[in-house]
Parts: C-alpha cells; structure tokens; sequence
C-alpha cells in the first residue's frame, strides 16, 4: 500500500478496520483516498458522511470531517451540510441497503435535485453489519439468512436508478477495478451535481459463503470475468453477453444547474430585498 | 423617534420571527398541518436574509438535513406536528447523543395517527420526552399566546446552543393559527446566545467538557478540526466507544447537562396562588381557558390558583412540590386523556391529591367544565 496515502488521508490510530479478511470495502476506501489525492482537495474542506452498516463505517478511518449518521440516512444529513455551507466537499458513503432500501426515498430526491454529492454506493448485495439478510440489490434465487429458499424479489440496478432519478455523474465500477474505480471516483467527485458511483464489493462472510461463491480470491476473479465495460459491451454479441453485467460511466451531463449554484442565485437575487 | 414595529401574527409567523431574531440561517422541513406556515414564512425569509430553505423528501430528511446544516456551524430548525414527529424521533435521538444544536417546533394536532389534523391537542407531551429511545435529556417549551411563541422560539435556539442539544417547541393547532398583536422586540433587545466554538490553533476534543465550560465546545466542519460524530456512544474524542464505563460516563455528562441547569431552563407563570385551597396546573392553549376558570371560581369565593409550566421538560419539579405542600388538591387541565397529569403524580407523591380534566376530540376545553370539575373535586 502507498504508505503516503496512509498517512495523509486516514486515521491509522483507528486501525485496524472492523472489516471481515477478504471484504472488499477496503478496496473501495483506498479509491476514494486516491481520488480525492489526485484532485488535491483540501482535507479541511472534504465532509465525509455515512448511514449504518460495514460500509458506514469507513469514514471513522478517513482523516476529513466525518458524519455517521442513522441508517438510510446519510444523504439527508449530508443535504443538509452541502446546502448550509456549499464550499465543503460533500461525500456519502453507503451501502446497497442502507441507500437503496431504507434510504432509497433520500437517494431518488437527492439525485432529483441534483445536488452536488458525490455518492459511493459499496454493493456488497446483502446485509453484512446483521449477518447475511437479503438486500435490494440480491440477485433473484441467490440465499440469505432471510431467503432461506431462494431470493424471489426482484432488484435494483442503482446505478440506473440513479441515473433515471436525475443524478448527472453515474458510473458502476468493481472492487476488481481497483485502477479505474478511482478514476470514476475522481470523475464524480470533480463533477459539479449530483454523482454517483456504485461500486460492486464483496462479502466472503456472509454472501460468499451463502451462496458457495468460494474464497475471497475467487469472488474477486469473478467480478474480473463477469463485469465488462460499457464501452466493450457494444461491440459484443449478445452470445458473449449472456450472464455478463456491464460497468462503465453511465452517465455524464454537464448542462444541468447543480441545486445549491441555484439557491446562491436566488439569494443574490433577492438581496436588499424587504 | 423609532417607531416599534407592531404586527398581527399568527403564532406559527411568530415562530419565524423569533428563529430568525434568534439568528436562524437554515430550515429543513416536510408539509404538514397544522405547521406548514412555518415552513412557507421560512421558504419567504431565509433567502433575504443570505439563509437556506429547503423542502425535504420527507419529516426524517427534514430532521437529518437540519442536524447536518447544524454542524456546519448554522442554527437550523425544522417543524411538524405529531405524525412528523412521530418519524422525526430517531434523529432527535440522535442529535442527543451527537450533542447538536436544534430547534424542533411541534404544532400539536389530534393523534393517533392522522387524526384530527386540524384541530388542537397536547397530545405529545410524553412523546416528545419518551419517543426516541434509549436514555437522553430534553428540553421543550409551551407557549401559551403569539408574542410567547416568538420569545419562546428565541429561547429554544439559545438552550439549543448552550446546552448543545434538540431543543423541542410544542405548541399547539391553537395558538399556531391564531392571530394576535405583537411588538417585535429590536435588535439588541433580547439576549442571544452563540454556541462555544473552540480557540483557532488549541487542542481540540470535541466531546471532552473543558474546565469552566458546561457542553464541549462545538467546532464547525470546515474550519480544519476534521473530527469524527456519530451516533455510537462515543468518547472525548468523538469515536466510537463500547466500554460500559465510557457509556455510563458519557450519558450521565449529558443527562446531568441539564438537570444540573435546572433552575436556568425551567420557567413558569402562576396566578393567585398565595391563598390558593385548589391549583390547577395547566400549560400552552389549555392554561388561556384556565385562567378564565381561576377568574370564575374566584367570582364564586372559591380560592382557586393556577400554575402554568412554560418549560415542560425538565420539569418545574421544585415549583410543583411546594404547590403540593401548601394545598390539598390539584387539578391537571390538558387537551388528552392524561399525559403530564403523570408527570405532576410523580413530582406530588401523596402531598396532595391530583385530579385530572383532559379531552383529546379535537376541542378545546372550556372554562365552565374545569370550574364544574373543581367544584366536583373540592
């Protein structure tokens, strides 16, 4: 590991992680350093925010202004510091369920406004904080401890809905893709609206081992093999396609007003104003 | 010769006239009656005066998105009436444990459920002590008329930031739609308090009490201290603990926060209370029809008092036990089925016999019954 990251961007006292050996949250995290590194923010100036769940808990480690706040709800907390004070650098930290089930009302209206947040989504498809219960985002006939027989929801691309909710930036990466997950983190964090990234984690404990997914290497193989690039993705067959999930920058419009530039506005508007 | 400003308000513009005296510059908030207007006034004033409105998803985004805006060093408040305080429990209890400055404004309505959305209750006294869970303090504010609304609201943002903690406002239907004069006091006139921000360049613990001090100081984000909150139990420096002994620490620091100030935050009204034989013990739109009862039974020669709470939680316990000390019965007057008629048997013990007169339909209640019910008690 780039020990200067270690040391400029994370708490080590508060190491080690409570992450499970083999989770790829890590992976995740150590993007999210290196984004914000390569753009060269201003640590002071960076505000972390979180809900509930292994996800959360990453921004306890990382050395900026940090916000745990309650399950499902971090993107209503971190509305609430980017809209009162829009200079700070905002970003959530979530997890599939805590953005997609408890919190999905929040991340639908987040991305309506367009707001500039930048959102990472750890997908790990199941709920790992409480032992393996299914997620919205748990494939159909896959096992939780609450799908005992089989999954038979159906589930959420985020991304996607994301995407079609209103947010500007979005982009699916893998815990894999550890090179260009960074790059998307940094393209979303750079970008002036509201951004999201989901990045597809594993979790060897609970679905892996649920779900004979096999070792923590193997699960990382698999994203490897299983995921292709959008870009790719086009000049595939649909034969090469089949089973496939497709990565990639989905989104990226850049001609939308971002809510807190239009809040600014109506204030300068307004000043002097009885 | 400057000229006061006079106004007819309705209690729930009062409400945004006091926040905004008070120096509020964020509103974070859901629609629902009967305390919308607050959140309209907010929508018109904020802007002009360089703060930030915005309308939530939601009653738990508009608690989340207030404590946020807090943390950036911004009074915010946010408003509802029960079903949104209802949602908005779990993130008081957060902002009690966060230790974070907010206004919480309740416009009561009849409950359960949705009710009687536009009619009166005081229906959420004990919810708003009881309904988050766990174990944490609160402090909340009954005002009885337009012009105690606006004081009141400046006073929920100044305990809000001294004892750094969710500060709720419960009014009623009644008093937040009902128009009366009002004289905003000047700049100046009233006292305004700042939260403790810490020294630039000092050894910052942003949960460790500094000697002197009451809460810790509260640094905003952004102004480089790059500390840690959430709603774990937590030690001085802000990160999660999961030591008994630092639990047991921690909460009793922030219980005692306010029953150590007890004298500073509880405020009270009485009337005629010096000869008084019966008390009746009445708070926000419910203490207006008592008063005219006291009048009433006095009219009969019957020594009637009243004492009103105006700070509900903590409770005026002194106050309440020499009441129950010098006369042989109380009556509790409210608009439910008997909520801090609880309180007032807890603080009384066997002092004094307590009666109870309480509806929860969606009406007021009306002099003539509470003087029939004393006549019945005495």
């Amino acid at each position: 590991m780039n020990s200067s990251l270690v040391e400029g961007y994370f708490r080590q006292d508060k190491m080690p992680h409570i992450w499970c050996p083999g989770c790829g949250h890590g992976i995740i995290m150590r993007a999210l350093a290196v984004a914000i590194d390569n753009l060269g923010l201003d640590k002071d100036k960076v505000c972390i925010v979180s809900g509930i769940g292994c996800s959360s808990r990453a921004p306890g480690y990382m050395d900026f202004n940090t916000l745990h706040t309650t399950h499902g709800r971090a993107l209503a907390f971190a509305t609430g510091v980017k809209h009162a004070n829009p200079e700070l650098e905002v970003i959530v930290i979530t997890g599939d369920g805590d953005a997609s089930a408890i919190g999905g009302n929040h991340l639908i209206h987040s991305a309506r406004r367009n707001i500039n947040i930048t959102t990472i989504v750890f997908n790990n498809s199941i709920y790992g904080m409480t032992g393996g219960q299914y997620s919205p985002t748990t494939p159909e006939n896959e096992l939780g401890t609450t799908a005992p027989h089989g999954n038979i929801d159906n589930s959420f691309d985020i991304a996607m809905l994301a995407g079609a909710a209103g947010a500007t930036y979005t982009a699916r990466t893998t815990a894999y893709h550890a090179k260009p997950m960074a790059k998307f983190i940094e393209k979303a964090i750079a970008h002036n609206g509201f951004a999201l990234v989901e990045a597809i984690s594993t979790c060897p404990t609970y679905y892996g081992r649920k779900n004979k997914k096999g070792s923590a290497v193997q699960m990382l193989n698999y994203l490897k093999d299983s995921f292709v690039d959008i870009k790719a993705a086009e000049r595939m067959t649909e034969e090469q396609l089949a089973g496939k999930h497709i990565m990639g920058e989905f989104k990226n419009v850049t001609d939308q007003a971002e809510y807190t530039d239009k809040y600014t506005a109506l204030i300068e508007r307004l000043k002097g104003a009885k | 010769m400057t000229q006061k400003k006079v106004k007819l308000l309705q209690g729930n513009e009062a409400c945004v006239e006091g926040a905004l005296y008070a120096g509020m510059k964020f509103y974070s908030g859901y629609p629902i009656t009967p305390s919308t207007e607050i959140a309209e006034e907010s929508a018109v004033k904020l802007p002009k005066v360089g703060g930030r409105f915005i309308q939530m998803e939601d009653e738990i985004a508009g608690i989340a998105a207030a404590i946020g805006a807090s943390l950036t060093g911004t009074k915010s408040m946010t408003a509802t009436s029960g079903p949104g305080l209802s949602l908005k429990l779990e993130n008081i209890g957060y902002a009690a444990i966060a230790e974070i400055p907010l206004v919480i404004v309740n416009v009561q309505r009849g409950g359960p459920s949705t009710g009687l959305p536009t009619a009166p209750a005081q229906g959420d006294i004990m919810q708003a002590k009881w309904g988050s869970h766990g174990d944490f303090p609160m402090i909340a504010l009954s005002p009885q008329s337009v012009r105690e609304t606006f004081d009141l609201t400046v006073r929920a943002f100044n305990l809000a930031e001294k004892y750094r903690t969710p500060v709720i406002l419960l009014t009623d239907e009644v008093v937040g739609h009902m128009r009366e004069k009002i004289e905003i006091p000047e700049p100046g006139e009233m006292e305004i308090f700042d939260r403790i921000v810490p020294e630039p360049g000092s050894q910052y613990m942003p949960y460790g009490v500094e000697e002197g001090d009451i809460v810790p100081k509260m640094a905003p984000f952004g102004a480089g201290y790059r500390y840690h909150v959430t709603g774990l139990f937590h030690d001085e420096t802000g990160f999660p603990s999961n030591s008994a002994d630092n639990a047991k620490f921690m909460l009793d620091r922030m219980m005692s926060k306010i029953s150590d100030n007890v004298e500073d935050i509880v405020e009270y009204d009485d009337l005629m209370l010096e000869d008084a034989e019966i008390v009746i013990i009445s708070y926000g739109s419910s203490a207006r029809t008592c008063r005219a009862s006291v009048k009433q039974l006095r009219e009969k020669g019957i020594k009637a008092g009243l004492f009103r709470p105006i700070t509900i939680w903590p409770s005026p316990e002194k106050q309440i036990k020499e009441i129950a000390q010098k006369v042989d019965k109380i009556l509790v007057a409210e608009m439910n089925l008997g909520q801090y008629v609880h309180e007032v048997e807890r603080i009384v013990k066997s002092d004094a016999e307590v009666h109870h007169i309480g509806r929860a339909n969606g009406e007021v209640l009306r002099p003539g019954e509470i003087v029939s019910k004393v006549m019945e008690v005495l």
